[in-house]
């Protein structure tokens, strides 16, 4: 898995919590929160649509490793690693 | 409402869901039924937080979200404009906040500047924060505006719409209503409430959420702080990991069967209304009665307690549901004029039958006549000529059908912010979690739920 698959992955969920925002333009490098109108109740949601779709697990404490898309590849592609496995 | 809120939320992650309702009707404290072939919402003058499309970050479009609902599928159309109206002095208000500060500016022109402060206080507000601790928003808003009859105003329509606290309110839930009314507005779907229930009510089944209807629960047996197993009407008897009650916090002690029978009385709400319901055969615009909305007060402060009396008919709310832009030339088919005021539940509890019913006939007359006061005069005898049905609930009506103690429409005055009870696996939402109206109550399961469950399993 590539950088760019964990981050589209990332974006199809954020599509699809927050159909109302523009998803053409998401800079990796930048907070999500800084560019998009996501809150805590959306960052629950990824986490949740995380386990639904992929069986992946986020405790609480690693939230902050989700708050750009370059954070959440970085973070979640060994864990795609571990489930697959 | 808060339940199936609270419901849809667990079966989109997957667990298994079941909602109790002891009625034969969904939606609770705002249901729907017809009668004589009329379709009547039990409530709903407004759903608050009305923002246009496209404004982000606002309770609404949190709900909408959280639910995966299409902002659509509610069919909101927004309110013509609405009033608060005193002894001498109006101030109108719309869905845009403008109009509100130009007549705070026509009025109270001393007094503008401490208005445009206290709404920069309120927008640092974070509502959605569950720990909180209350403070008296009379006090805090006094630092801000100054003239007492400004301050009665702006807490007339607040209160009515959200305090179940008599006389003040906790400054944050003062701020949650000030942005749900002042700041963000009201709007109401042409079918009224039995439209924004049936999308629940859809969503909630297409998750595989299941329902028993009819069914109320009984008894909440425990073990070891658990609640261990639910006891239902039918009696049968089911257990669950995870129990949410939006029936109200003593409500819900009262059903647990360790504790007395008789607990948690001084929690019991003080604050319950009646409402009078006259249909017309004309559009009230017709008559010159172009509101959508307006909190009435003829008394020198405005006094927001349980009544002396059956009702305090000093202060009230006026609601013309016709009044909304539905656009398309869409029109009710009839004139709705509701008016509702505080009432005492203890008083109404202790009429006999055919008082209770002679009762209900004299406030009907009376509380339509006071409302009309407030609006523009027509010639006598009109209310008559045009009224082909009436209606009406008072708190035993409430008590009866939603089952919260002493019909306290807003609940107990100490809310439970953050959902806890004295048992480990069962959590209040809703009404006693203290996010109030249709809104405030999705809002309320939604969090609860997130805070309770989906957050740690
Ligand atoms: C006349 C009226 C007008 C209103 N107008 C508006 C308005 O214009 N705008 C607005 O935003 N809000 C309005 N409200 C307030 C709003 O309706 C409520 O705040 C909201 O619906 C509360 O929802 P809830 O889920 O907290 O509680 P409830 O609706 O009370 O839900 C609790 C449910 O539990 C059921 N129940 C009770 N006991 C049991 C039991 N033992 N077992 C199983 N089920 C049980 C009840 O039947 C009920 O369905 C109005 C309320 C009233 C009464």
């Amino acid at each position: 898995m590539t950088n760019e698959d964990a981050q589209r992955l990332v974006l199809e969920i954020i599509a699809e919590i927050a159909p109302d925002e523009d998803l053409s333009d998401v800079k990796p490098e930048i907070n999500l929160r800084d560019q998009l109108d996501l809150d805590s109740m959306d960052f629950l949601d990824i986490v949740m649509e995380l386990r639904k779709k992929y069986n992946i697990e986020v405790p609480e404490e690693d939230y902050p490793h989700l708050a750009s898309l370059d954070s959440c590849s970085k973070y979640l592609i060994p864990k795609f690693k571990s489930v697959s496995a | 409402m808060s339940g199936l809120a609270a419901g849809i939320r667990l079966a989109l992650f997957g667990h298994k869901v079941l909602i109790l309702e002891r009625h034969n009707a969904p939606g609770g404290l705002n249901s729907f039924y017809s009668f004589d072939g009329r379709k009547f919402d039990v409530g709903l003058h407004a759903v608050t937080n009305y923002v246009e499309k496209g404004v982000k970050g606002t309770p609404l479009g949190k709900l909408f979200r959280q639910l995966r609902i299409r902002r659509e599928d509610f069919g909101l159309c927004p309110q013509m404009g609405s009033r608060v109206s005193f002894p001498g002095i109006d101030l109108r208000f719309t869905n845009d906040v403008a109009v509100l500060q130009s007549e705070i500016e026509r009025e109270f022109p001393r007094q503008i500047d401490n208005f445009r402060q206290l709404v920069r206080e309120i927008e640092t507000h974070d509502p959605f924060r569950l720990d909180d601790i209350e403070t008296s928003a009379r006090e805090t808003v006094a630092r801000f505006i100054t003239d007492p009859l400004l301050l009665d105003m702006l807490f007339c329509p607040l209160m009515y719409y959200g305090s179940a606290r008599e006389m003040d309110m906790d400054f944050g839930q003062f701020a949650i209503m000030f942005k749900s009314i002042y700041l963000e507005g009201f709007a109401r779907p042409f079918d009224g409430v039995r439209r924004i229930i049936r999308v629940l009510l859809a969503r909630y089944r297409d998750l595989g959420g299941e329902r028993k209807m009819k069914c109320g629960v009984r008894k909440i047996h425990t073990s070891n702080g658990r609640a261990h197993e639910l006891l239902l009407d039918d009696g049968q008897t089911i257990t669950a990991d995870h129990v949410l009650s939006s029936i109200g916090r003593v409500e819900t002690e009262r059903l647990c069967d360790d504790l007395p029978p008789e607990s948690g009385k001084a929690n019991i709400g003080r604050l319950s209304f009646i409402e009078t319901i006259n249909i017309f055969d004309r559009q009230p615009a017709e008559l010159g009665w172009e509101d959508t909305i307006i909190f009435f007060n003829d008394h020198e402060r405005f006094i927001y307690a349980r009544p002396e009396d059956l009702v305090d008919p000093r202060s009230g709310v006026i609601c013309f549901p016709n009044n909304y832009q539905y656009g398309s030339g869409q029109t009710l088919a009839e004139g709705v004029f509701r008016v509702t005021c505080m009432a005492d539940f203890d008083g109404w509890s202790a009429l006999h039958e055919t008082e209770y019913r002679a009762a209900k006939k004299i406030w009907h007359e009376k509380l339509a006549h006071k409302a009309m006061e407030f609006l523009k005069p027509v010639p006598p005898k009109t209310l008559d000529d045009c009224t082909i049905y009436r209606d009406m609930f008072t708190p035993r009506t409430i008590k009866k059908y939603t089952g919260h103690l002493g019909g306290a429409v807003y609940g107990a005055s100490e809310k439970v912010k953050n959902g806890h009870t004295h048992l480990q696996n069962l959590y209040l939402c809703g009404t006693d979690q203290g996010f109030l109206g249709i809104i405030g109550a999705m809002l309320s399961g939604i969090s609860m739920a997130n805070y309770h469950i989906l957050r740690k399993t």
